[in-house]
C-alpha cells in the first residue's frame, strides 16, 4: 500500500505536552545554575590573582543580601542536581549481578546519595579543620 | 451494576489524504462496559458507526505490538487500555506521535523497519557450530543478562514517547538499542563489534538525552532507556581506546 | 555516517556532573553562605588563606577541576537544552557553549598558574 501524503505533525513546544517532559527540562535547567556558580568561583580566582584589594572586593560582594539569596537558590538547585543525578545514574550503568542477584537501580541511587552526603560532610569538616 | 451500559465519547483524529489537507477531529458515542478496551471501542465505531475508520490491530492481548496509539496524549496499546478508566468524559485518540500519519490512526513505519534490519537483530555465533555439537547451554544468570530486552514487541510506543526521535527521525531510538543489546548480551552471540557502527554515530546513542519517558511507556517493561544509555559509556570507552587496541576499532 | 565526537563532551559532562553531585552543595554552602555570613570562621576565605590554598599544587588542581569541570558539564547540558527549546543552529550553539567553557578553562588555568607557588 503506497502512502498518498503522510502528514507530519509539529514538534514545537513538545516539552510542554506532559509533566514528565517538564520535569526533564527542570533537571536540565540546573546546568545554568552550575555554570553560574562556576563563574562566581572563576571571578574569585581571577580577583585573587589581581591582589588583595581586588579579592576583598569579591569577598565583600559575597556578603550582600543579593548574593545570599542567589546562593540559597544555588544551594537548592545543586541539591536537586545531586538528587536527579543519582536517580538517572543507574540507567547509564551496565546490567550487574552481585551474588547471583541483579543489582537494582534504587541500590545504585541510594549508594550515590550516601556517597554525596559523605563527600559533602568530608569537605565541610576538612574546611573547618583547616580554619586559620 | 457492573453490566449497565454507559456511553463514552471517543474523539478520533481522522486523516484521509484523498479528502483532507490536515487531520480533523471526529467524535463518536460508544457504549461500553467494565471490560471494554479502547481497541474494542474503535472496533465498535468501525462496525456500527463509521466503516471508514482505519486502525491497526491483531492479537488484542498486548503481544503483537500493532495497536499502539496516543490515548489522551500518552502512547499506549489500545488493547491494553480500558474505557472505564477515562469515564466520565471524553477520550482523545490519535495516531502514534513522532511518526508521519498515513491514514487515521495508522502511521508510516517503513523507516522503523529498515533501521531495525540495520542493527543485525539475530544471533551472530562466536564460532561456527555443527549440529552434533549439540545445543548451547546457558545458566539462568546468563539468560537474565538479556531476558528483559528480548520482551520487546516492536510496538513503537518508546518512539512515540521520545521527543528526540520526534525532532530527528534518523535517531536510532531506544527500542532498537534494546534489541541490539539483547543480542550483544546473549552468551551465544559474538557480533558486538559488528553492531557498534550505527551505535557510535551522531544519530546513534548520541541522539539520546536521557529523558527516560520511553521506559515509562513500555508495555513490556523492557527498560529501553537503560539499554541505550548503557551504550554511551561503551561507545565512549571504545572512542578513547580504539587506537590503543586495534581489534576494537569500529568497522 | 561518520562516528560522532560526542564522547569527548559527554565524558566531560559526566565528570563535572559527578563532581557537582558529590560536593557541589557543600561548596555552595561554604563559599556562598557559611563563610560570608560568619556561620564559619570568616577568615577561612581571607586573602592570605586563599592565596596559600591556591599556591599549593593540590589547591590549584582542586580549584581548576571544580571550575573547569562544572563549566564543561553545564556547557554540554545547556547546548542540549537550547536544542530542546527549538534553537536550530546546532553548530553555532555548540561552538558558543563549548567555546565559553574552553575560555573559562583557559582563564582559570592562567589565573591559577600566575598565582605562583
Amino acid at each position: 500500500m503506497s502512502s498518498q501524503r503522510p502528514y507530519v505533525r509539529s514538534m514545537d513546544g513538545w516539552w510542554t505536552r506532559n509533566a514528565y517532559y517538564m520535569r526533564y527540562m527542570a533537571r536540565e535547567v540546573t546546568a545554568v545554575f552550575v555554570a553560574a556558580y562556576a563563574v562566581v568561583l572563576l571571578v574569585g580566582v581571577v580577583r585573587l590573582s589581581q591582589g588583595e584589594a581586588a579579592f576583598n572586593g569579591w569577598l565583600q560582594a559575597l556578603k550582600s543580601p543579593l548574593s545570599l539569596v542567589f546562593h540559597l537558590v544555588l544551594l537548592a538547585t545543586f541539591v536537586y542536581h545531586t538528587w536527579s543525578w543519582f536517580n538517572i545514574m543507574p540507567i547509564t550503568m551496565p546490567v550487574m549481578f552481585v551474588g547471583g542477584k541483579r543489582v537494582q537501580p534504587r541500590t545504585i541511587t541510594a549508594t550515590g546519595l550516601v556517597a554525596a552526603v559523605i563527600a559533602c560532610a568530608a569537605v565541610f569538616f576538612f574546611v573547618r579543620g583547616t580554619q586559620p | 451494576m457492573a453490566d449497565a451500559e454507559k456511553i463514552m465519547e471517543i474523539e478520533v483524529l481522522r486523516y484521509r489524504p484523498e479528502q483532507e489537507q490536515e487531520p480533523v477531529l471526529q467524535t463518536y458515542k460508544v457504549p461500553f462496559t467494565d471490560d471494554t478496551s479502547v481497541l474494542q471501542g474503535l472496533q465498535y465505531i468501525k462496525d456500527y458507526l463509521d466503516g471508514t475508520l482505519s486502525f491497526r490491530w491483531s492479537c488484542r492481548m498486548a503481544i503483537c505490538g500493532s495497536c499502539g496509539m496516543m490515548i489522551d496524549g500518552k502512547p499506549k496499546l489500545s488493547c491494553k487500555t480500558f474505557l472505564r478508566d477515562y469515564y466520565p468524559g471524553k477520550l482523545r485518540v490519535e495516531a502514534l506521535a513522532h511518526f508521519p500519519v498515513e491514514r487515521d490512526l495508522m502511521v508510516t513505519i517503513k523507516d522503523y523497519v529498515k533501521r531495525l534490519e540495520g542493527i543485525k537483530p539475530y544471533l551472530i555465533p562466536k564460532q561456527a557450530r555443527t549440529l552434533d555439537e549439540g545445543e548451547y547451554l546457558q545458566t539462568p544468570q546468563q539468560r537474565d543478562r538479556y531476558m528483559q530486552f528480548s520482551a520487546c514487541i516492536n510496538c513503537m510506543l518508546c518512539y512515540a514517547a521520545c521527543p528526540q526521535y520526534g525532532v530527528n527521525p534518523k535517531f536510532i531510538g531506544s527500542g532498537h538499542m534494546a534489541l541490539l543489546h539483547r543480542y550483544n548480551a546473549d552468551s551465544r552471540d559474538g557480533g558486538s563489534d559488528e553492531r557498534m557502527g550505527p551505535v557510535n554515530e551522531e544519530d546513534g546513542v548520541w541522539g539520546c538525552t536521557a529523558i527516560g519517558y520511553c521506559s515509562v511507556v513500555c508495555p513490556k517493561q523492557v527498560d529501553p532507556a537503560h539499554a541505550i544509555n548503557m551504550y554511551k559509556a561503551k561507545s565512549s570507552l571504545n572512542y578513547f581506546t580504539r587506537f590503543v587496541a586495534p581489534k576494537d576499532a569500529d568497522k | 555516517m561518520k562516528r560522532s565526537n560526542e564522547p569527548i563532551f559527554w565524558s566531560l559532562f559526566g565528570a563535572g556532573g559527578m563532581l557537582a553531585a558529590l560536593i557541589g552543595p557543600a561548596l555552595v554552602f561554604i563559599t556562598g553562605i557559611a563563610v560570608p555570613f560568619a556561620l564559619m570562621n570568616p577568615d577561612t576565605m581571607s586573602y592570605t588563606h586563599m592565596l596559600a590554598f591556591s599556591q599549593h599544587w593540590a589547591g590549584k588542581c582542586f580549584a581548576f577541576a571544580v571550575i573547569a569541570l562544572f563549566m564543561w558539564h553545564a556547557a554540554h547540558r545547556i547546548a542540549i537544552l537550547l536544542h530542546d527549546f527549538g534553537v536550530h543552529a546546532v553548530a553555532l550553539v555548540k561552538f558558543g557553549c563549548y567555546g565559553f567553557a574552553f575560555l573559562c578553562t583557559v582563564i582559570a588555568g592562567y589565573a591559577l598558574l600566575t598565582l605562583g607557588g
